[in-house]
Parts: structure tokens; sequence; C-alpha cells
């Protein structure tokens, strides 16, 4: 990597660092916030002092906000995120144990968005203003407008319930039957948006002069298609995967709920319910800043793939 | 909106009698009851009062306040902008769903009127960034410097020659805004954090739907269609005035 090329990735590395510590500004006042009296906030009902003392402690509550801030990031950096008030355990070691749920469905999503998507859009590509184009075009509107955790139930109803192919919901033991439903209703946000963005972009590509040269090598359709136009054409749609991350993180809580999916966003919803503070500021903030570092990494592969912009 | 013209059953009427709750759609009940005897389309009807009051109310607080930010950062500049864009920033690096269930856990107990502050709270930002950029280009245009040459202070300026400018992609981004309020507040409603019973929402009704996916599949799909057919329209109406609004996106 030239030196240029490593000074813009460290630019836009850079860029991140500001963020990264609003978030947890942001996160932290909530908390603080959600907090206020400790006694009330430890179970409420039965406050044992025990219990108190030590959020008290963990937090510096007596302290001002700016210390209770800066012994929090302290815990922070050690990866100490509190303890949880409902299991009695190190909030760390409960999203650790979720995590991997939560990364697989959204692997698996992201995996149906971009597959399903690339096709549909290439199809529609083919013959733009047919029928197929016009169907195709009009799922992808209707799959951007459905509530993600509806189109869960409507499909959970239809494959699971009806027609019994698959299971309702849980985990199975990491099984892919489990794994199909939510993967598929995660995904089916994002489907639509890619497909939009794949047609969009082969018909740009498709008009250029380097199509019309292939074409006049006689080199076959598929070939044209496969090796000269979704490649050129793959710059925009990984700008889309990347914002598709924002709603496969929002579409977490909901999907992992319909389908009871033991990870991160039902934990987060759960918590929320059990008024467990510490669980629920933890999750806030590990999907944050995964968000953060996610985005970054998709502005880094955008490096990758488009000479164009490192030069800038 | 039209609802109470529309259909005879109280919302909230429980049907006397156990024979009528989790009924099938007929012709007495077109959408069924559900699993307390109550008429599903009336339901359906009075919730979608709620989902479009939510959607479009806190679309009208969200545009207030991020027109103010905008206009506040973009116009007068310098280390205001800085810190208003920072914070938006901030707000944005969030996915938008997970930051409003840690909103909520703030408050004691949820409810619509804590779904309205937290969206307000974490939706002006888009607006506040288109808003922003109008008037960081309007700022410097001939008229408007003109204006200042004339002798108008600033909230003239920016009231008669700013704000009027900046509306078109403002009326696009706040239209596409209600149908994201609308799909937030039925998700927060759907988990729990949202209207709390007896309180209308097609979110709640969904998690009812829930859990009784298997015996009465009727009350899930209705008010989820009625959400769905709601969200295209306004969606299909934000891309329509941006077509209109804005030549660029003309094909």
């Amino acid at each position: 990597m030239s030196l240029t090329a490593l000074r813009v990735v460290g630019g836009r590395v850079a860029a991140v660092v500001p963020v990264a510590f609003g978030v947890t500004l942001l996160v932290f006042l909530l908390n603080a916030a959600a907090l206020g009296d400790p006694a009330r906030a430890a179970m409420g009902q039965r406050g044992d002092p025990e219990v108190i003392a030590r959020i008290r402690r963990d937090y510096a509550l007596d302290r001002p906000l700016v210390a209770q801030y800066g012994a929090w990031m302290a815990r922070l950096a050690r990866g100490d995120l509190g303890h949880s008030y409902h299991q009695q355990r190190a909030v760390t070691e409960i999203i650790l144990e979720r995590a991997p749920a939560t990364l697989r469905l959204a692997l698996a999503a992201t995996l149906v968005s971009v597959l399903v998507g690339v096709m549909m859009g290439a199809l529609a590509a083919r013959r733009p203003g047919s029928l197929v184009d016009h169907v195709i075009m009009a799922t992808a509107v209707l799959g951007i407008s459905t509530p993600v955790f509806w189109l869960g139930m409507m499909l959970s109803l239809v494959f699971a319930v009806t027609l019994g192919w698959l299971p309702v919901s849980g985990y199975g033991g990491g099984d892919w039957q489990h794994l199909v439903l939510p993967a598929v209703t995660l995904g089916a946000l994002h489907t639509g948006s890619v497909a939009r963005m794949t047609r969009g972009s082969l018909l740009e590509v498709t008009r250029q002069d380097y199509m019309t040269a292939a074409r006049a090598k006689g080199l076959a359709e598929p070939v044209l298609l496969i090796k000269h136009a979704l490649r050129n054409a793959a710059i925009p749609v990984v700008t889309v995967i990347g914002i598709g991350l924002a709603d496969l993180l929002v579409g977490a809580p909901l999907t992992e709920t319909v389908f009871a999916w033991p990870g991160l966003g039902r934990l987060l919803v759960a918590a929320v319910g059990q008024r467990d503070l510490p669980v629920v500021m933890g999750a806030v903030l590990v999907f944050a800043l995964v968000y953060v570092v996610a985005n970054l990494l998709v502005d880094l592969a955008y490096l990758l793939i488009d000479p164009r912009t490192r030069a800038r | 909106m039209f609802a109470p013209v529309l259909v005879r059953h109280d919302p909230l009427e429980i049907a006397s009698g156990g024979g009528m709750t989790l009924e099938r759609p007929t012709a007495a009940h077109p959408f069924g009851t559900d699993a307390l005897g109550r008429d599903l389309l009336a339901r359906v009807l009075w919730a979608g009062r709620v989902s479009l009051a939510i959607g479009v109310g806190v679309e009208v607080l969200v545009a207030l306040l991020g027109c103010v930010i905008g206009l506040v950062a973009g116009y007068y500049g310098g280390a205001l902008d800085s810190v208003l864009m920072r914070t938006t920033d901030v707000v944005m690096a969030f996915p938008s769903l997970v930051l409003a269930i840690g909103l909520i856990a703030v408050f004691e107990r949820p409810g619509l009127d804590k779904v309205v502050i937290v969206l307000v709270a974490l939706g002006w930002t888009t607006i506040a960034r288109v808003v922003r950029g109008a008037a960081l280009s309007l700022r410097e245009r001939d008229y408007v410097q003109a204006a200042r040459a004339l002798g108008a202070d600033n909230r003239t300026i920016i009231v008669r020659h700013v704000l009027p400018n900046a509306l078109g992609p403002l009326l696009v981004a706040a239209t596409l805004g209600i149908g994201s309020n609308m799909i937030a507040e039925a998700g927060l409603s759907f988990l729990g954090l949202g209207a709390q019973s007896p309180t209308l929402s097609w979110g709640a009704m969904l998690a009812d739907g829930q859990t009784f996916l298997s015996s009465a599949p009727w009350v899930a799909v209705f008010p989820g269609v009625a959400l769905l057919l709601a969200v295209l329209g306004i969606n299909l109406l934000g891309d329509g005035l941006r077509d209109l609004l804005d030549p660029r996106f003309h094909d």
C-alpha cells in the first residue's frame, strides 16, 4: 500500500474516533439520567444495601458528572460494563454469550439480501420497462415498506405454522432450519434497496462505451453481464450494503423477538422490560460501536474497490 | 381518520358471551374478533388514527426542531455549527431503534407519550442536515446578499429568504419521515415499549397477533396490512413529491 493510501485510510480511521467518543458520552448520559436514584434503580422494590453500595462505588455517584464519566470510561476500557441487576453476572459476560447468535443472523441476512437483491436487480435490468422489471421493482418497493416484524410473522405463518416446512421459532442448537426464516425476514428489508441499486447501476453501466465494445467483440450476454457489468456495478452496491447495516441492526431486536432468537436484540428488549439498566446500556453501546466500526470497514472496502476514491 | 363514521362497533367493547372471542372473519365482524372478543375492523381503524397522529405529530415537532437547529447551524456557521453537526453525527452513529429502546429505558414506565418524546429527540437529525445544507448554499446567494445590503436583519433574512427556498427538500424529508415514525412507533409498541393497553396501536395489536398466530392468524394479518398500506402510501407520496420538487431526480 502506498503512502498516500495509508494516509487516506488513517484519515478515515481518525475521523471515527470523535464519533466513537460521542457515542460513549451519550450512552453514559443516558445511564446517568436513568440511574437517578441508585436505590430505586437497583431493583426498585427491595433495595439491598450491599447492591446499592456497589452501584454507588461502580458509578462513582458521589462525585461530579465529569469524574463519573472518567470512572465509567476507565472501566469500559477494561471491558467492564458493570453487573446485571437481574442475573447477578457481569454484563460483558452476558453480551459475549449472546453476540454469536446475532452475528450469525446478521451474516445470513446480509447473504440473503445481497444474493436475492443482486439477482432481482440483474433480472430487472435485462429488459428495462418490461413486465418482469415492473413486477420486480414493485416487489422491491413493497419490501422496503413492509414492517420487518410483521413480515416475520407472516413468513412464520405460511412456512412454519401452515406448511410446517420450517420451525416456528428458537435457535435449535444452531441448525440451519431455524436460521432460514429469521435471516430471510431480517434480509428482506434490505433486499429491495439492493435490487433497486443493482438495477440502476447496471443500467448505467450498460450504456458505457466499453460495454458496446465488448458486445461488438462477440461476447455472450451472460459473460458480458458477469464479467463487465456486474463488476463495475459493484461499487454502488457495496455502498448500499453499508447502508444496509443500519437496517440489520434496527431489525435485529424486532426479528429476534418474533423468532425467539437468543441474540443481543432480544437481550436488549428483555432488559428494558426488567429495568436491568447495566444490560440495557451495555447492549446499546455494543450495537452502536459495532455500527460505527462496520461503517468504517465499508468505507475502507470502498477505497479498495474503487481506485478513484483513493486519490481524494 | 374516518373511523367513527365507518364502524358501529366500539373498539374497546368486549363482546358478551364466551363464544365470540377469536371469531373468524364474518359479515358482522369482517376482520374477525380478538382474544377478548373485540371487533378487529374497529380496532384496526381506530388504531390507524393513533398511528397517523403519532406519525404526523412527531414529524411536525421534528421538522420544527430540525429547522431551527439546521438554520442556526447553517446560517451562522462557526463553532456553533461544529458543535451541532458533531451532535448530529453522534446521534446518527446509533442504529435508530436501538437508541430509541435505550431512551425508553430511561423512563420509569413505557407509554405512547414517551414514544413521542423519544422519536422527536432522535428524529431531528435528518431534517437538520437537509436544512443546514440549504442554508449554507443559500447564505452566499446574491439575493440574500442583496437583502443583507438593504439592511435586513438576520431573522428577516432567514424567515423570508432562506426558509422558503429550503422548503422543497424539507417537505420531501418530512413526508418520508412520517412513514418511518409510524413504523418506529409500531415496532416499539410491538416490543411492549410503546402504547400500553387500552391505548390502541397497530404494533401492540400485532404483539397480540403473534400470541395467537397459529389459532387465529387474522388477528396478526389485518393490522399489519393496514400498517403496510399506510406506510407504502406515504412513501409513494414522498417519492412523488421528490420527483416533482427536485429536477435532479428526474430519469
